[in-house]
């Protein structure tokens, strides 16, 4: 009966995976890659979560839809069940989109939770790592918490009240409780604050791994939110943490459409990325689908991105193309819209031709060499998580809000234009800096880079009817929507599956 | 016939020395208390038959040699299987039977009697010697002689002879004015059920509690089958098998009694000659059967009921399939057999879709101004392009025969079959050999049995058929620009500045080009066999001891080339990947067997215990990917390599008190490495009880009633087919190179901690049966009834775990109920039964219900459930859903609103929960795809020499997803850059689109898929002996798939899972065959 204890010959046991030191930094990668990847086989095969489509259930791709499509800066024209909703903003529970993103962040959180709970001090003293290696490991262990308070942030933004689970739950079937929004914001602060001194320094840490800046980065968001989040003010608190991230040393890199291409991992001034690689790191979600997703109608494909064809389903509506003066000749480098042949209004979602199209990721280098997978089809790009031009801009909306330092605000903001306009010609004055100018500036800057909806909901614009755009609530003219909608609903899976689960209000 | 006393004409050997005259069922007994065998016969028959034996068996040694000895002179002889020895006639070899006939006794009145002469002969015209003639309703009776002539005397009116012998179907003649009467008996089908195969040995039919239907040979579906479960289609009630598509060698959903798992496996367990198949795929090949050669299987024996599978414990769920291949027979002479077939494949339909003007009238309203530049001025037929008529050939050699009391046979055979997808081929060589010698007098017998196929398959690109039915009509296949890089075939692509095609990436593939350019082969081998060695002991012949060690082993490989020149993957340069596999799968089993009469107590007693372990490996080396300069497009993977094993106990009693009540008890045992040792080990009851009522005295007399017996049961079974192999065992698995994550300047592959499940263990299906054997007239009429009822618990589902808890969200796990309830029905009527003309009918139902009584460890009344059952047009749209109080895969559809004209109204669907719009909760759940009956309906006529069968199979109440239909509208013509065709059947409807996005979700989509199908018709001829009665020759026509009758509005509407888009049609096939016999 011995014969009845088989164990895969490939694989690792749990039991035996920690008591290598070369198997943690695998470990760690895999807490980063789930970010960026969908499973174990790239780009589709072996899917961390299952019940959609794979190159679906990408947690950036998710993310970034949740933030963009439901807001003016993006539509997309395809047909796949609940897509529409998200610009219609009439999403339902059942949504394969909303569910995926928040499988995706518990799988985040699940898996942190088990690589944090496996290299506690305790237990790295009972493997025998010591030494330099310990030192490493506990490093390891704060990242890993960074990247569970990251995906924390994210249920808390879209969220509200979710299920908590940390490192002393253990692996099996039980049912998560459900914590409040206000003491969701606590716990992410509390674990921000308590890994901020364990990080690397700026810029210290290896390439795509997170350090202080980054959690520097997110506290920032964070108490810029948290009236959002919490009903509390907290703008000072911004505005230090925004600081500490101007003052870390990052610089602004000079041309802005470099820091969306297959190269970006040499641009200047990305905080947080999440990388992605044609040859190793391939997905259909990340990168590539921003890559593929925007290219139709007349765009050419392999020129002028880098890939073999375009999936043309992304465009954007003319409430945002109205953020720039002349937008299809700007003196604004970041206006990237392609026009030839497409029609500044949307009269139908479908067709590609509807809405200008956005040339903003692309498979190329800044020499303008295509990326490294023979197929075209995955990308080499990686993308900006956190840049410091959106800390420039928490600066000075929270400057504005708090009552710091206007000199400074109007100066940060001014850095960005002057490398937009190529020199002081788009300049503004301090008179001219308000909040709503932040927000135009916000999505200048940082538009299709997963920053909208959050930005429109501390505005107060992004339910209700005191902001407008096409096909806002499903009509071409934009109509008001509910104010419930600011939060996403607990998909449904969920509920049935954790009677613990309250269902957020209005759905 | 009944009580007629015969003594046979060779009864003045009764005065050699030591010979006595025994009846037939006395000296069987006797030879089973020496030898410790079984037998099985028609008893009402043959029970008082007289042989001539020795009177003492002392010193007999060789039970074989004996039978041979004693039955050779009354025209018998016999048939093992599997240690049964079946008692029937030889035609082969005629018995030396004395001419003499002599009339024993007569209660006839003083009427006046004629004589009446005649000869009695198979159907292949040999004369039958032994035939016992009676008159009816007298004792006045006789025999045949060597060359099959009787003489009876027959009163001058009114006279009826009743015709019966071993293994052929009894008849009766009306005398009238004839005095030379000449018949033909037909061989029954049925003689080889007296015996029915059952887990780890045999059973006397009339001992089977359970329900078991067995088909041998002689009710095979005919024609071009190349797969063995097609060789029982449409014959088995409660069994459900429908080939999964037109593509050579494809598989079959084989369901018995519905599907009592959720996400663990359905399929029921095959046992081949005593070895559990591995029935999963093999890299390779379409369907692991078909790596069995058909023509060498004598019989399938299909166990519905826990009574009769719990035998096998944790696979027995989902029902048994045990298949026994030919073999040869002691005393046999040299038999050669030789047959062909050469048969063609046809389409049968294909999908009309909008051409010619019709299309560029469509075009021209609804597609983009520069799309309208894109039509073209052909008009191709893109699906007569892809499909031809095709060839298919098979020829099989047996030879078979006993050398020096060594019965073999020996079998080759090979089958060249196209697919009617171009390019899509099969060749296949298979050989099997068995040979079932004894030794040590008797007490040893040995079978061994080793087949062998290998097999070439060139797989065709199924893609192409959706892709031609919505291809442009109006482009040519081909294509001369200077700027075509695509081996001339026409693509959608524009010219770059530099004159370089860039591919159209969302456009569909030219299919003529997929399927010519495009190099997909495979080789398969499979070797299944076994040596089973089956002791007798000598100082007590009741008890056996069998041993059983088998193994069945494979290994596909293959490759897949595409050249640069086709168009989806031209930019990276073509592209060659080899992969391969092998599997083995190695069998100990061994039981002892005791089998008692005890007269005294009118008792017999049937036990066996025994021990199984059986071991699964899989292996599946990893391949890169590249193009072809050979640059690495992918990396090669991580290997794969598994490992599953099964250890089990088990033991059945059958109890028979005078013949009449019947108690089988089974019990099963298994240990799987699949579960953690707390959870590995699960047992597995069964109960059954049978009485046989006709058995009774008081229907003893009711000659009406020939056979009637009631069975009811009760078992449990497990089902642990989940596909992981690991699921209970936390444990990390490693990324590929593809997936790997930067640190700094390097890239790591990635460690994943898997979700798992350590409480994951058997799910349990208790079965409840109760059944009616009957038989009236002779068994004339006969057929069974049987309900039962199913209710599995704890079941395999992947169902959502709670966020957070896990490190996945959903997880296999023992959640939730299912339950099936039906009703099987067989009849079987011999209709016609005369000298020149037999018509035999046997029709079979079965209606079964099934429903999901849970699915959470939460009882929520307002879940929407599991969405299941993914559709095309959009990623992950899905069609069904299992929900509780459901049957499973129920569509989950809106309810569209019609206009007065009945026409669909596009973008409307009744608001049924009454909140003013049309949201995901006014879905509902609007019939499934399985039957609410099926049947089978066969025939067999037989006119002289002639005969003629056919097989009609039908369902009732399934519904199908037409995703073609769904697909269909006007918008769908205009795409990014190319132009799609839609099918015709939009001049339905009219549905413009695309805006609505619930329009997939219409119930107008989902069709009444109600069929009658001919599945086979047969006629052959018998031309008899030929070459100097040295051959005998018989030829055959079978048309299969000759039509369908159904309302569906698909091209075919047996689609397994309830979602039609685009399969591999299931071809009409001609065929025409030749056996030849060489004796």
């Amino acid at each position: 009966t011995d014969d009845l204890d088989q164990t895969p010959p490939y694989e690792v046991t749990s039991a035996t995976v920690y008591n290598d030191f070369n198997n943690y930094k695998q470990v760690l990668a895999k807490v980063y890659a789930g970010y960026a990847l969908t499973g174990q086989i790239g780009p589709a095969g072996d899917p961390d979560i299952t019940g959609g489509d794979e190159g679906f259930s990408s947690y950036l791709r998710q993310y970034w839809q949740l933030q963009e499509l439901t807001t003016d800066e993006a539509i997309i024209g395809w047909g796949d069940a609940g897509l529409p909703d998200l610009h219609d903003m009439d999403w339902s529970p059942n949504n394969q989109f909303i569910t995926a993103m928040f499988a995706r962040i518990y799988y985040q959180i699940s898996l942190s939770n088990e690589f944090i709970r496996e290299t506690t001090d305790e237990k790295l003293a009972g493997r025998g790592i010591t030494g330099a290696n310990a030192e490493t490991a506990r490093l390891f262990h704060a990242e890993a918490r960074f990247l569970r308070a990251l995906s924390y942030y994210h249920a808390l933004d879209l969220f509200g009240n979710v299920p908590f689970v940390d490192e002393n739950d253990q692996v099996g079937a039980f049912f998560p409780e459900q914590i409040s929004r206000a003491e969701l914001f606590d716990y992410v602060e509390a674990e921000l604050l308590a890994v901020e001194s364990l990080l690397a320094e700026p810029m210290q840490n290896e390439y795509a791994r997170a350090d202080k800046g980054a959690a520097w980065t997110l506290l920032a968001k964070l108490y810029l939110n948290a009236e959002v989040y919490k009903g509390e003010n907290r703008y000072a608190d911004a505005m230090a943490y925004a600081k500490k991230v101007v003052d870390a040393g990052y610089t602004l890199e000079e041309d802005y459409d470099d820091l969306f291409l297959a190269d970006n991992h040499t641009a200047n001034g990305i905080i947080f990325p999440i990388a992605f690689d044609g040859q190793r790191t391939q997905t259909f979600g990340g990168t590539t689908y921003l890559v593929h997703a925007p290219i139709g109608g007349s765009m050419r494909p392999v020129e002028d991105f880098g890939v073999g064809g375009g999936w043309a389903g992304l465009r954007t509506t003319s409430a945002f193309v109205g953020l720039f003066p002349n937008p299809e000749d700007s003196q604004d480098d970041r206006a990237n819209f392609y026009t030839l042949g497409q029609t500044l209004e949307i009269a139908e979602i479908g067709p590609f031709s509807n809405g200008y199209a956005i040339a903003k990721y692309k498979n190329l280098t800044s020499d303008g060499e295509v990326g490294s997978h023979a197929g075209l089809e995955f990308v080499d790009t990686d993308f900006p998580m956190f840049r410091v031009a959106d800390a420039y801009l928490m600066y000075a909306e929270a400057a504005l809000r708090a009552g710091g330092d206007l000199g400074l605000a109007v100066d940060l903001v001014n850095r960005l234009r002057e490398r937009a306009y190529d020199g002081a010609s788009g300049n503004i004055t301090q008179s001219q800096l308000n909040l709503q100018f932040v927000l135009d500036e916000r999505g200048r800057e940082l538009y299709w880079e997963g920053h909208r909806r959050t930005d429109l909901i501390r505005y107060g614009l992004f339910t209700g009817s005191d902001y407008l755009w096409p096909w806002k609530g499903g009509v071409a003219e934009g109509r008001a929507v509910g104010d419930f909608r600011a939060l996403f609903p607990i998909p449904t899976p969920d509920l049935i599956a954790n009677p613990n689960l309250q269902q957020n209000p209005g759905y | 016939s009944g009580d007629v006393q015969l003594e046979l004409a060779a009864s003045n050997w009764n005065k050699e020395q030591g010979y006595i005259s025994k009846s037939l069922k006395a000296t069987l007994h006797d030879l089973q208390r020496k030898f410790g065998i079984q037998f099985s016969y028609k008893a009402d028959v043959a029970d008082n038959l007289q042989l001539r034996v020795p009177a003492s068996l002392e010193g007999e040694k060789d039970a074989d040699l004996l039978l041979g000895r004693i039955l050779a002179p009354a025209g018998l002889s016999y048939k093992k299987v599997n240690e049964v020895y079946i008692i029937q006639k030889t035609a082969a070899a005629p018995a030396p039977v004395n001419n003499v006939v002599r009339q024993l006794r007569s209660s006839v009145n003083s009427q006046t009697n004629v004589t009446v002469s005649g000869t009695v002969t198979d159907e292949t015209g040999v004369g039958l010697p032994g035939v016992t003639v009676v008159l009816r309703g007298t004792t006045r009776g006789t025999s045949t002689d060597a060359s099959g002539n009787f003489k009876i005397e027959v009163p001058q009116t009114g006279a009826v002879l009743v015709l019966s012998y071993i293994g052929y179907t009894t008849q009766e003649v009306t005398v009238g004015n004839q005095t030379n009467i000449n018949v033909v008996l037909a061989q029954d089908t049925k003689a080889l059920q007296e015996v029915v195969v059952v887990g780890y040995g045999t059973q006397r039919k009339s001992d089977i509690t359970g329900s078991v239907t067995a088909i041998s040979e002689e009710d095979f579906q005919q024609g071009n089958i190349t797969t063995p479960e097609q060789l029982i289609q449409g014959k088995v009630a409660g069994v459900q098998i429908s080939s999964n598509g037109g593509a050579p060698g494809s598989g079959s959903r084989i369901r018995i009694r519905g599907g009592s798992s959720l996400n663990a496996s359905n399929d029921p367990l095959i046992v081949i000659d005593g070895v559990p198949v591995d029935n999963s795929s093999i890299a390779g090949s379409a369907n692991p059967l078909s790596l069995i050669n058909p023509n060498d299987i004598e019989t399938f024996n299909v166990l519905k009921d826990a009574s009769a599978t719990a035998i096998y414990g944790s696979r027995a769920s989902n029902g048994v399939i045990i298949i026994t291949t030919k073999k040869g027979r002691a005393g046999d002479k040299l038999k050669v057999s030789l047959s062909s077939l050469a048969s063609i494949s046809q389409l049968r339909d294909k999908v009309d879709v909008l051409r010619g003007d019709e299309y560029r009238a469509v075009v021209n309203q609804y597609a983009t101004d520069e799309n309208k530049a894109l039509l073209g001025d052909a008009d191709t037929d893109w699906q007569d392009l892809i499909f031809r008529d095709a060839v298919s050939h098979d020829h099989n050699l047996s030879v078979s025969g006993s050398v020096k009391s060594i019965p073999y046979r020996v079998s080759v055979g090979y089958l060249n079959q196209e697919g009617i997808l171009k390019t899509s081929e099969m060749k296949r060589a298979t050989g099997s050999v068995s040979l079932n010698p004894t030794f040590l007098d008797d007490h040893l017998s040995v079978n061994l049995n080793v087949k062998g196929v290998k097999s070439e398959h060139q797989f065709a690109n199924e893609g192409v058929i959706g892709s031609a039915v919505s291809f442009d009509p109006t482009q040519s296949p081909y294509d001369n620009r200077e700027a075509n890089r695509f081996g001339g075939y026409f693509e959608w692509y524009k010219i770059d500045d530099n004159g370089n095609p860039i591919v159209n990436t969302l456009a569909p593939r030219n299919p003529l080009s997929t399927l010519e350019q495009t190099d997909d082969q495979s080789d398969v081998s499979r070797s299944i066999g076994n040596i089973q060695l089956d002791y007798k002991f000598h100082f007590l012949p009741a008890l056996r001891a069998n041993l059983n060690l088998g193994y069945d082993v494979s290994k596909g490989e293959g490759s897949i080339t595409l050249p640069t020149t086709l168009a989806a993957v031209y930019v990276q340069g073509g592209s060659f990947r080899e992969y391969s596999q092998e599997k083995t799968n190695n069998l100990l089993d061994f039981y002892l067997n005791y089998v008692e009469e005890y007269e005294n107590i009118q008792s017999r007693v049937d036990f066996t215990a025994g021990y199984s372990y059986q071991k699964f490996k899989n292996e599946q080396p990893p391949f890169a990917t590249f193009n072809i300069a050979g640059d690495t497009l992918v990396q090669a993977p991580n290997p794969i390599e598994s490992t599953n094993v099964l250890l089990s106990y088990f033991g059945r009693m059958n109890y028979a008190f005078k013949d009449r009540y019947i108690l089988t008890a089974t019990v099963r045992r298994d240990g799987s490495s699949r579960f953690s040792p707390d959870n590995r080990w699960g047992t597995f009851p069964s109960l059954a009880f049978a009485w046989r009522i006709n058995e009774e005295p008081f229907l003893q007399n009711v000659t009406a009633i020939s056979d009637l017996k009631l069975r009811v049961g009760y078992g449990i079974t497990g089902q642990q087919d989940i596909g992981g192999f690991y699921p209970y065992l936390a444990r990390y698995s490693p990324s590929n190179t593809e997936a790997s994550y930067q640190f700094g300047d390097t890239f790591y592959r990635t460690l994943r901690p898997q979700g798992y499940d350590e409480n994951i263990k058997w799910e349990e299906t208790k079965t409840y049966n109760a059944g009616l054997d009957f038989g009236f007239l002779n068994n004339r009429i006969s057929g069974s009834l049987d309900y039962y009822f199913k209710k599995t618990d704890d079941l395999l589902a992947i169902i959502p775990v709670p966020a957070g808890s896990n490190l996945t969200n959903r997880l296999y796990t023992n959640v939730g109920s299912i339950e099936n309830r039906g009703l099987e029905a067989v009849l079987n009527f011999n209709a016609i039964s005369t000298e020149k003309l037999t018509w035999d009918i046997s029709l079979n139902g079965t209606y079964n219900e099934n429903e999901i009584t849970s699915l959470s460890r939460l009882e929520d009344e307002d879940a929407v459930g599991i969405p299941v059952g993914g559709i095309g047009g959009g990623v992950g749209n899905t069609i069904q859903v299992h929900t509780v109080g459901f049957p499973t895969y129920s569509y989950y559809v809106y309810k569209q609103v019609y206009d007065v004209n009945g026409r669909p109204v596009e973008g409307l669907y009744a608001d049924l929960n009454g909140d003013g719009s049309i949201t995901d909760q006014d879905l509902y759940r609007y019939k499934n795809p399985e039957p609410k009956a099926f049947f089978g309906f066969s025939s067999q006529l037989t006119y002289g020499k002639w005969n003629l069968g056919f097989v009609l199979r039908g369902s009732v109440g399934n519904y199908a997803y037409n995703n073609i239909k769904a697909n269909t509208f006007y918008s769908n013509i205009d795409w990014e850059g190319y132009l799609l065709t839609i099918p015709s059947s939009i001049n339905e409807f009219g549905f413009v689109g695309p805006d609505d996005p619930n329009r997939q979700y219409s119930d107008y989509f989902v069709e009444n898929a109600s069929f009658l199908r001919m599945d086979n018709l047969n006629l052959g001829y018998n031309v008899g002996s030929i070459l100097n009665d040295k051959v005998n020759l018989r030829v055959t026509a079978t048309g299969q798939n000759l039509f369908v009758i159904t309302k569906y509005d698909g091209l075919d509407p047996e689609v397994t899972g309830g979602i039609d888009n685009n399969f591999y049609p299931r071809p009409r096939v001609l065929s025409l065959g030749v056996n030849l016999d060489f004796q």
